[in-house]
Parts: structure tokens; C-alpha cells; sequence
């Protein structure tokens, strides 16, 4: 049973990529166009979710994705809560389930959360009331795809759609959630290319089953592109002796002004954030005229806006 | 049963009666904005009969339903697209067809998060009655008094049609 959407087809859960269809996906990308607007209101905000309560529940640190679903939610505006589980209830020896049992109780409408965990998201949405919706903002490695959407929101507004379209993927592919999250959804909305770049130590096993082009070098790998998605590269790889060494990684894989010139003269740079500069690319291409990446930072919020309205129930199910 | 009207025709009877509303009131430089779908038809017509000199403004008043907790929400949601700054001006708001009020109150409630304007006409192709808010036009092309069984549909934009039916049973439009 496909936990994501109900019996007419509309969206229950948002736990990943995966499992959706293009016609989910694109509704969520037109209706975020619709909640892009909204910032250029006086009042910035819609009346939507009044009277909603979310709860941004997040087992591992998070400051931008966490800022921008408390956005998001303030702009429809639902009540939130931020609850930021480190150590404060598992040192007391309270389980996941017995965390949220005591918010249902609250009468929570929605959660959104973050885990360590690949799988914890599903796992809520297993467990939880039948009137409540849960959004995935990152679970372990397996997927984060509300910034896969804001990425293929951010990609359409610049190129038009997807059609044609060659994307390189370039960084950490491993470990990265974001990476599975985009992979899916680029090949759901119909890419032509999809592009992995990185050294064999950080790809995974037969990662092109997931439906994409394997390269090893940077020149190769972006060149002709329309786009180039850098990942972040979490410094504690270094320690892991997959890599030998931060400036070992720039020399060979980071973005420069030159190297852009592989790809196509009107390709687009984005990254998830944040970025780590002089690691995954040079300042000049971070601030300069090809990056997008502040603006992923405010369509994220309007992906978001998207998300949580589709997916919040209404009181009395599915009565139409 | 099904009843067809011109609504070219009405259209044209609007924009007389509406240019002698904004005289009446001495409106200057007056904003039109149409509610999508039907009401942007009609007010794109009117803009032209009207040689307005400002841009038409459309609202798509999905995030302000006061139905969301009940059904949910549309996908099929447009952008609003207000190219000018409200605040002062007099509104010309378009609908294609007036009922309980409800979407009236929903674009009023949007246009003022939007800004302060000076004033709102209300400009409807039809009032078909059965009115659940205390919400008039100022401006109607054709008034029906129809059976809550019945429905009236402006489809278009090419041709613009306007039909009058009744509802098959169980069928709550």
C-alpha cells in the first residue's frame, strides 16, 4: 500500500520521491507558483491553514531547513511548534512512539520531521492518527524531498520545464539524501540526462540503476549541461579516508569560473546549501551571475507552502 | 431543461452601466480585477469596452475559501497576479456569477491583504440570488432566480457561452 496518497489518488503523506507520480509532483510545482506570490503581498500570508497546529519535529540540528518549513507554516497561517529532540527525552528514556502519542494528544494536525534515521519518516507516518499528515524533512540517507522539489521548482522557473533537459549532479552522492531525493525526481519529470560526478569512493554501489550517467572527472561530467547541482560535502568524510583531503577535493571536483565553461553558456549552478566555500566551489561562482542559490532559498519556502497544504487533511475525510 | 443566453450581449449593457456607475461616483483611473476563472473572462472584456488605461488584475481565491478544513485544496490553483499597488485606488471586481457571496468575501478578504483601497464596486455577469452573506453588485448583467437545483455556467474564453441546467440528482455542482 502506497502510504503517500489516498484512494483518489490525492497527497496523504510526504515521505519521498519515490512512490509519487509526475501528475503529484507537477501539482505541487503549479501550486507552489501560486505561493510564490504571496511574499508580495502587504500581508504577507494566506488564511489557508487557520487554526492548524504543526509541530516541526526535529531529531537532528537543522537551521535553514527548519527556519523555512516555520515559514512556510507561519504563511498559512497555522500555529507551529519547534521541538528540537537531542537529548532532552531519549536520555529519559522516551521512545519515538511515546513522543508522538503525548503531541497527539495535543491535537497536532501535522508533522514535519527531520531523523538521523533513513526510514524514520515512513515510520511516523505508519503510527500516527488517521487525521494527521507527515512530511519528511530528512531521514538518514534515504531522502529529503522537499528540496528535491524546490530544486526541480527552481530548475523549471529558469528553463521552462524539463523536457531536453542534461543535469549533473556533482559531490558526495553517497551520503547524500538529497542526491536520491533529486535523482528520482528529475527522471519522474521526464530529464533527458541525469549525471552523477563524483570520485568512486563517494557513489554508491550501482548507483546507475537509479537512472543515471556515471562520470568520475568534472570536465566531462558537466560539460554541454543545462544545470549543475553541487552537493555539500560534510567535512567528516575527511576523516573516513574516502577522500584524502579538503583541497585534494577543490583541485579536482570544485566549481570554478573556468571550469564552468565546460557546460552550456545559460547553465544555472545550485546547491542545497551551505555551502563551503573554496571546497565545493569558488566564491566567484557561488555569488556570481549563473548562481541560483538564493533564490532555491525562497522557493523553498513556496515548495513548502505546497507541500503542507496538499497534505493537510480535511476535518472530516475525504468528503468532496 | 437548458436556457442559453448571449453574454457578448450582457457584456456590452455591463459596460454602459458600469461607465455610468464610475461617473456617477467620480471615480478616476479605476483598477479592474476578474476572479479566475469565469469572472477574469468577463472583466477582460470589460477592460477593453472600458479602454481602461491600467493592467487587469486577476485573484484566484483558493487560499482564502472558507471551505479548505471541508475540501481541501483545489490543485488546479492559479497564480494572483495584482500588477499594481491597491492601496487608495478604486477596485472594479469582476465575477462571472454571483450566489451565496462567499467567493466575493474570499477576494475581498485577498485584495485587502494586498492593501488599503479606496473603494470596491462589484460587477457580476449574473446574480442568480440565494445569497448566504450580506454581499450586492453594483453591476449585474442578468438576474435569474434559479432552484438550488439548477446551475448556471459561463464557459469560454472562445467563445464566451453561458448556460442555465438542471443538476442530475445527487449532482451538488
Amino acid at each position: 500500500m502506497n502510504l503517500q496518497v489516498d484512494e483518489s489518488g490525492r497527497l496523504r503523506h510526504f515521505l519521498s520521491v519515490e512512490g509519487l507520480n509526475r501528475a503529484i509532483l507537477t501539482d505541487i510545482l503549479d501550486a507552489a507558483e501560486s505561493f510564490a506570490g504571496v511574499p508580495e503581498q502587504t500581508v504577507k500570508k494566506v488564511p489557508l491553514l487557520r487554526g492548524k497546529t504543526i509541530v516541526n519535529l526535529f531529531f537532528e540540528a537543522s537551521t535553514r531547513t527548519r527556519t523555512t518549513f516555520e515559514l512556510a507554516a507561519k504563511r498559512l497561517s497555522a500555529d507551529v511548534l519547534n521541538i528540537n529532540i537531542d537529548a532532552s527525552s531519549t536520555v529519559k528514556g522516551e521512545t519515538l512512539l511515546d513522543t508522538l502519542r503525548n503531541l497527539e494528544a495535543m491535537h497536532v494536525d501535522m508533522f514535519v520531521a527531520r531523523h538521523g534515521d533513513s526510514g524514520a519518516a515512513h515510520f511516523i507516518a505508519r503510527h500516527v492518527q488517521s487525521h494527521v499528515a507527515v512530511i519528511n524533512a530528512g531521514d538518514g540517507r534515504h531522502a529529503h524531498p522537499t528540496q528535491a522539489l524546490l530544486d526541480m521548482f527552481t530548475i523549471r522557473r529558469h528553463k521552462g520545464g524539463f523536457a531536453n533537459l542534461r543535469v549533473a549532479i556533482v559531490g558526495d552522492i553517497m551520503h547524500s539524501r538529497v542526491a536520491r531525493s533529486q535523482i528520482h525526481a528529475l527522471n519522474l519529470l521526464g530529464v533527458e540526462e541525469v549525471r552523477v560526478v563524483a570520485p568512486r569512493t563517494l557513489l554508491p554501489a550501482e548507483v546507475e540503476r537509479l537512472g543515471v550517467r556515471v562520470h568520475t572527472e568534472l570536465a566531462s561530467g558537466i560539460r554541454d549541461v543545462d544545470v549543475i547541482i553541487m552537493l555539500r560535502l560534510q567535512r567528516e568524510r575527511m576523516q573516513g579516508a574516502l577522500l584524502p583531503s579538503e583541497h585534494e577535493y577543490f583541485r579536482r571536483y570544485g566549481l570554478t569560473d573556468d571550469r564552468l565553461r565546460y557546460a552550456k553558456p545559460d547553465a544555472i549552478v545550485m546547491h542545497p546549501g551551505p555551502i563551503n566555500r573554496g571546497v565545493e566551489m569558488d566564491s566567484t561562482v557561488a555569488d556570481g551571475p549563473r548562481s541560483v542559490i538564493l533564490q532555491q532559498v525562497s522557493y523553498g519556502i513556496a515548495v513548502r507552502m505546497a507541500v503542507m497544504s496538499m497534505a493537510m487533511r480535511s476535518r472530516s475525510g475525504e468528503e468532496s | 431543461m437548458v436556457t442559453e443566453l448571449n453574454p457578448e450581449a450582457l457584456i456590452a449593457d455591463m459596460a454602459e452601466a458600469l461607465r455610468a456607475e464610475i461617473r456617477a461616483r467620480g471615480i478616476q483611473d479605476p483598477l479592474m480585477i476578474g476572479i479566475h476563472t469565469g469572472g477574469v473572462w468577463v472583466a477582460q472584456r470589460l477592460h477593453r469596452l472600458l479602454g481602461l488605461s491600467s493592467e487587469l488584475g486577476t485573484l484566484d481565491i483558493s487560499f482564502y475559501r472558507d471551505d479548505f478544513t471541508r475540501i481541501g485544496m483545489n490543485p488546479q490553483v492559479r497564480p494572483s497576479n495584482l500588477p499594481f499597488s491597491v492601496d487608495d485606488r478604486h477596485i472594479l471586481l469582476v465575477d462571472d456569477v454571483l450566489f451565496t457571496g462567499r467567493t466575493v468575501r474570499a477576494a475581498m478578504n485577498e485584495i485587502f491583504d494586498y492593501g488599503r483601497p479606496a473603494s470596491i464596486l462589484l460587477i457580476s455577469l449574473v446574480d442568480r440570488g440565494g445569497r448566504e452573506l450580506p454581499i450586492q453588485a453594483n453591476v449585474v448583467g442578468r438576474r435569474l432566480h434559479l432552484e438550488r437545483s439548477q446551475q448556471v455556467k459561463l464557459t469560454g474564453p472562445e467563445p464566451l457561452e453561458l448556460r442555465v441546467q438542471d443538476l442530475a440528482p445527487g449532482d451538488r455542482g
